[in-house]
């Protein structure tokens, strides 16, 4: 049976689980967040540096390690994003969702409504879904996908200001200059970024583990193992 | 009668041909031109018809003037001054009132299209330019009529670059930047608080060497100057990469040389050349005497507060929150949110689940 991504579960279907994450997604999803937790805490200490290490700068480097390991986490973080969108095309439609949110539809509007009422205890029965629940594919867009490209964005403008003006990651990023003229704002904006990132892993963490207890479909082994499993009630 | 060259002017001001050589060297050699450039640009000196170069004042401080003057080179300060003074610039010239403004005229009607027009400071346009009258008349009008039949236009300081503190907001008196204004003829931006005085005559002697503009960047700064970010030549980067850092004014690593990051300095996201042809000489630059760099060369400098922290406010959100503060209260905030949440979410699986024993016992 074909599977459409964004599905509510009505309660009279007798589903016990889909196959939503393929392997890439779920792989791409532990990478991911490996990358972000080294950036946020190497991106932390860029802007506001550890304490000061004695010693002969001819020998010590730590600075120096720290961008290293950021820049390339960076790396790693924006090729991951492009294999995931790269995925988008070619995976299942699941993989396509995250991207695509159905404001057209009407049902889909007030399932969001109906996931915050359920948030805040206003009604008793979460609703089934087969892919993300409209209230966490809105938080995803806005408060992870957005972030992440303004990351990626202001992240390799700033590199190109390392690189130099005759580099070509400037050629690819320095129009970003005709938006933020003092590139200190790049900074600004980067560490904003960082800021929406991290609130967002902890309430993705919190309700991803709190929907697997009280929601009738499972989480956090989903994203391991692929499979939502249903509950009836 | 035989054009006058900008060497005769130089000669007649009592400058020995040695002492102009020597500045044909420093010149080229701060513009970045390989062996033979001091040739080039002291045939070019001495062949080439001088080019009137009329100076402007509008919002501004004197500072980009008072910077060129004191310019510790002395055969940089005398022969740019020998090209530019003798024209129009009312803090150095001796002409005064109607007389002064006649040359004004006088240098646009004869060398139409072949002037250049320095113009420090920029134009407030509110209340119809009240806050800059010169001769009468609002400031943007001057510039813009002199502009007209300009060869080129070279903006000094961050005033004319980028508004500089008159334009920090809340900006009262529209101050605008200069490349705002004018139109069809190109402008030059040379940013800084004031602009080092090597580079304002660098900038000069290049277009009048090579008849023609600088590369410029994005920000329509020339690239031989404002190319490198301070950050990227400085002499205390070691330390930067080290991760050693000045904590407070006076402390040992201050005394050590220690990279000045954490106290504010801008040098990461400042383009100029103070860390390469300093201030004064050469004798020093502001990181070299221990204070970090505040970014005056960049796009509202003023408003990216305060200097002695690197990461900086975010007005927007309230006086005094930055990227860190906002972060961490919205973390907090969320942290609090979530405990409720929880704490919230146990009491309701446990009163409903007194109340609902016997039908989830059956349905299992
Ligand atoms: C989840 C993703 C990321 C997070 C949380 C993050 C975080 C940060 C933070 C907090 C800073 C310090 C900003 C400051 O206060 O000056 C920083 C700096 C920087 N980041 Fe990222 N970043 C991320 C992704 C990236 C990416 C994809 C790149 C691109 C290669 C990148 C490149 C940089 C660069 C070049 C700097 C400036 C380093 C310097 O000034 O020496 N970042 N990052
Ligand atoms: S003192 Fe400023 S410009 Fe120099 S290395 Fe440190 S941060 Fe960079």
């Amino acid at each position: 049976m074909r599977q459409t991504a964004y599905r509510e579960i009505n309660d009279h279907e007798d589903i016990s689980s889909i196959y939503i994450y393929e392997a890439p997604v779920r792989v791409w999803h532990w990478l991911n967040a490996a990358a972000v937790v080294a950036l946020a805490v190497t991106g932390y200490v860029i802007g506001t540096p550890l304490p000061s290490y004695t010693g002969d700068p001819s020998t010590v480097y730590v600075m120096g390690w720290i961008r290293l390991v950021h820049l390339a986490a960076g790396h790693i973080f924006a090729v991951l994003w492009v294999m995931r969108i790269w995925w988008a095309f070619v995976g299942n439609s699941f993989s396509r969702q995250l991207f695509i949110p159905p404001v057209w539809s009407q049902r889909w509007i007030d399932g969001l409504f109906y996931q915050v009422k359920w948030n805040l205890f206003l009604v008793s029965k979460a609703r089934r879904y087969s892919g993300l629940n409209p209230l966490a594919h809105v938080t995803m867009l806005v408060a992870f996908v957005v972030p992440s490209a303004l990351l990626v964005i202001t992240g390799y403008a700033m590199y190109a200001e390392v690189a130099g003006h005759e580099s070509w990651l400037y050629a690819l990023f320095g129009w970003t200059s005709h938006i933020t003229s003092n590139t200190i704002d790049l900074h600004t904006i980067h560490r904003v970024c960082m800021w929406v990132v991290l609130a967002f892993m902890v309430a993705h963490v919190y309700t991803a583990v709190r929907e697997d207890i009280v929601s009738r479909q499972s989480m956090v082994s989903t994203v391991l193992s692929g499979y939502r499993l249903f509950k009836r009630d | 009668m035989r054009q006058q060259t900008f060497y005769d002017v130089i000669r007649e001001q009592g400058i020995p041909r040695r002492d102009f050589l020597k500045f044909c060297a420093l010149t080229a050699i701060a513009m970045g031109l390989g062996p033979g450039g001091d040739e080039a640009v002291a045939k070019a000196l001495e062949t080439k018809p001088r080019l009137p170069v009329l100076w402007l004042h509008g919002l501004e401080c004197t500072c980009c003037s008072e910077s060129f003057i004191r310019a510790a080179h002395p055969l940089a300060k005398d022969i740019v001054l020998s090209m530019i003074s003798l024209d129009y610039d009312d803090t150095l010239m001796a002409a005064a009132g109607h007389q002064a403004e006649a040359i004004l005229d006088e240098i646009v009607t004869n060398y139409k299209g072949n002037y250049i027009l320095a113009v420090e400071g920029n134009a407030p346009l509110a209340d119809d330019g009240m806050a800059c009258i010169v001769g009468g008349r609002p400031f943007a009008d001057q510039m813009i009529e002199v502009a007209r039949h300009a060869k080129a236009v070279i903006g000094w300081g961050t005033c004319a670059a980028f508004g500089c503190v008159q334009a920090a907001k809340p900006n009262p008196t529209k101050a605008t930047p200069i490349s705002k204004l004018i139109r069809d003829v190109p402008v030059v931006n040379v940013p800084g608080c004031p602009p080092i005085a090597d580079v304002m005559a660098g900038v000069l002697t290049y277009i009048i060497t090579f008849d023609r503009l600088p590369d410029l960047d994005r920000q329509l700064r020339p690239k031989m100057f404002y190319g490198q970010r301070v950050h990227d030549k400085c002499y205390r980067r070691a330390h930067f990469d080290a991760g050693q850092f000045v904590e407070s004014w006076d402390d040992d690593g201050a005394r050590l040389g220690w990279c000045l990051y954490k106290l504010g300095c801008r040098g990461p996201t400042t383009y100029n050349a103070c860390t390469t042809i300093g201030w004064n000489d050469g004798v020093s630059s502001p990181i070299r005497s221990g204070h970090g760099c505040i970014g005056c060369s960049e796009d509202g400098f003023w408003d990216r507060g305060p200097f002695y922290d690197r990461v900086v406010d975010m007005k927007q959100f309230g006086v005094e929150s930055t990227a860190d503060t906002i972060g961490l209260g919205a973390a907090a905030g969320l942290g609090a949110a979530m405990a409720a949440h929880a704490g919230a979410t146990v009491v309701k699986r446990m009163l409903d689940g007194g109340k609902n024993k016997g039908n989830e016992d059956g349905e299992g």
